[in-house]
């Protein structure tokens, strides 16, 4: 069975991944390590998982203005996530995934949900993020 | 208009005081998205569709399109014209952010206003003294190589509001740094966004950035007012209680527009410089107003727009106690450095620094550094300070930031600092425990080889 969320488009592009998701804020800049995609902060929940390929789910970003570098260097490692699900989503951080199209031609599609849609989303889930058509569709819902 | 029908609409820009997001919110009548696509909304000139399409080279056409996307993400109308720019992505942090500003370089790019540098993570001309690594010095220097180049100033510093390039009140600029925006919003009143590494470089090549944020006067209302309860002006005359109300500051306002109510009349500039890097470590300040000081709020009703706060908070004496006692993470009074000069030192700072060492030597157990820019340091260089400083064992560097040291060289297990934004920093960025305080007891613990501190004046006996 194959289910739709409906979102609203920040960067398009398509991404398809394992959900990793936070009810905590994330910061790229200071929190997540540019050479493996680790997250680095010890007082985040994520603490020592990956981001990469993952569909990344967090309510909103922490705003350090490096976070945009550090992305720009995941993306060209292959270290990226896949996509990018927020509740909102500032400046700072939608500058790293605009500045990877436009500069090493990588999508990284970043989509915001509203607040009961992004309950929806667990960890494990595997989906496919439309930014482009403002849909995210789950493969399998019931998990996990 | 048949598609309409059945489609949800989505508002794309909720605007809260100075911060714009994007967020999803079911509404019926948004132009900006039709039928599940977004079109272009944003109005473009001749010459910038020109740009777009690679009629000013390969160069201009990234740097606008990146540009012109964010204008459309967050409703910008059209992009306005900017005098300045300062640059944050200076330091060598990764490769990508290398190869971006190399390829922007090579392709001819040249910056199109004048541009300032952030500093780089070492002394780029004192780099042995800094004991900079030669196998990692090569990366610094092609970064160096890339922004001059560009034709950027090489003012390597964080501080480009005390010498660089200083724009006027009302001005519209592009900064990046958290401090420098918080500073050039705040203190003088020019008008930037909070610019993330990599969009402060398209700012330069283009000389333009989106319409939107804290360019708009309507964005820069205050919706929090804090005011200050139960101080006296005693507390005032220890001028660490500046970066500590900055510190509480940020907490409190977080990515919001706040005023502040109840500084004294005689805070001095480098005071606001130490609140204003404090707040915007601790929260995401851009903007803020300290009411009878700051151009925006020469009265309360000035800087509110004459509506009233959503919300009115206050910070008391022991709070700062408490911010003080956040800011403290070492365990002894053992220390091995001493650091100041995060944000950048000023020459004002140097002659107390100056007046305050007074003949003493820094103890030979601990190292003091300070940091500033090659203005400053041929300024003190010319008037003998910075001959008494080294005298007494005190070391200047200047293009580097502190925070970003070589730790392999230099080992360090402790510093004191008169920065809290050093303090809160500089154990997720260089695994140091921290002490915090008055330079006048960064002096004494450089003195006596470990940590001294006075009785605070807010703490209650």
């Amino acid at each position: 069975m194959e289910k739709k969320i409906k979102g609203c488009c920040v960067v398009p592009g398509i991404g398809k991944g394992k959900v990793l998701k936070t009810s905590q804020s994330v910061s790229f800049g200071g929190g997540v390590d540019p050479a493996t995609g680790l997250v680095n902060d010890p007082r985040h929940e994520l603490f020592n998982q990956s981001v990469a390929g993952r569909v990344l789910v967090f309510p909103f970003g922490k705003g350090s203005s490096t976070g945009s570098l550090i992305m720009l260097e995941l993306a060209r490692i292959n270290k990226a996530p896949a996509a990018i699900v927020n509740v909102r989503t500032e400046p700072i951080l939608a500058t790293g995934p605009i500045v990877c199209k436009h500069f090493y031609g990588k999508e990284i599609p970043v989509i915001c949900l509203d607040e009961k849609s992004f309950q929806k989303l667990q960890t494990g889930q595997n989906v496919t993020v439309n930014a482009t058509e403002n849909v995210i569709f789950m493969t399998n819902p019931s998990l996990p | 208009m048949k598609i309409i029908e059945n489609v949800i609409f989505y508002n794309l820009v909720i605007f809260k005081a100075g911060v714009t997001y994007l967020s999803f919110r079911d509404h019926r009548n948004n132009l900006n998205t039709l039928a599940g696509k977004r079109i272009n909304s944003m109005r473009l000139t001749d010459e910038e569709i020109g740009i777009l399409n690679g009629q000013q080279g390969e160069a201009a056409r990234i740097a606008l399109s990146v540009l012109v996307d964010l204008g459309e993400l967050f409703g910008a109308e059209e992009l306005i014209q900017i005098s300045q720019v300062h640059i944050d992505a200076t330091l060598y942090m990764v490769e990508a952010g290398l190869e971006f500003v190399e390829k922007i370089a090579t392709l001819g790019g040249k910056v199109a206003v004048p541009t300032s540098l952030n500093p780089s993570s070492i002394d780029l001309q004192r780099w042995k003294e800094y004991r900079v690594p030669p196998k990692i010095l090569p990366k610094h220097k092609r970064l160096e190589t890339a922004y001059l180049k560009m034709r950027a100033t090489p003012t390597w510093t964080c501080a480009p509001y005390q010498n660089g390039i200083i724009p006027r009140f009302g001005e519209q600029i592009a900064w990046g740094e958290s401090n420098a925006i918080a500073f050039a919003n705040s203190i003088i009143g020019a008008r930037t966004n909070r610019y993330a590494d990599l969009m402060d470089i398209c700012a330069a090549i283009i000389g333009k950035v989106p319409k939107f944020g804290l360019h708009l006067t309507e964005n820069r209302k205050a919706n929090i007012l804090i005011q200050l309860k139960d101080f006296s002006s005693r507390m005032f005359e220890n001028e660490a209680i500046y970066p500590l109300l900055g510190y509480l500051f940020g907490e409190m306002a977080g990515d919001q527009v706040a005023a502040i109510e109840g500084i004294p009349q005689n805070v001095k500039i480098d005071n606001l410089k130490a609140f204003s890097a404090a707040a915007a470590s601790s929260g995401a300040v851009g903007l803020f107003h300290m009411v009878g000081i700051t151009p925006e709020a020469q009265n309360l009703k000035m800087c509110l727009h004459g509506s009233k706060p959503e919300n009115i908070l206050s910070i008391t004496p022991k709070m700062i106690e408490n911010a003080e006692d956040r800011l403290w993470t070492v365990k002894s009074d053992a220390l091995d450095l001493i650091v100041t000069g995060c944000p950048h030192y000023s020459p004002a700072e140097f002659i107390r620094l100056g007046k305050l060492m007074n003949g003493q030597k820094v103890h030979s157990s601990v190292i003091f550094w300070v940091f500033t820019n090659r203005s400053v340091y041929a300024w003190i260089k010319n008037n003998g300070i910075l001959k008494d400083l080294a005298h007494a064992g005190i070391m200047v560097f200047t293009d580097g930031c502190p925070l970003q040291y070589p730790k392999e060289t230099w080992r360090f297990q402790a510093a004191m600092t008169d920065s809290a934004k050093f303090a809160n920093y500089c154990f997720s960025q260089r695994g140091l425990d921290a002490a915090f305080g008055a330079i006048e007891d960064c002096v004494e613990t450089a003195v006596h080889g470990k940590i001294c501190r006075r009785e605070s004046p807010w703490r209650k006996k």
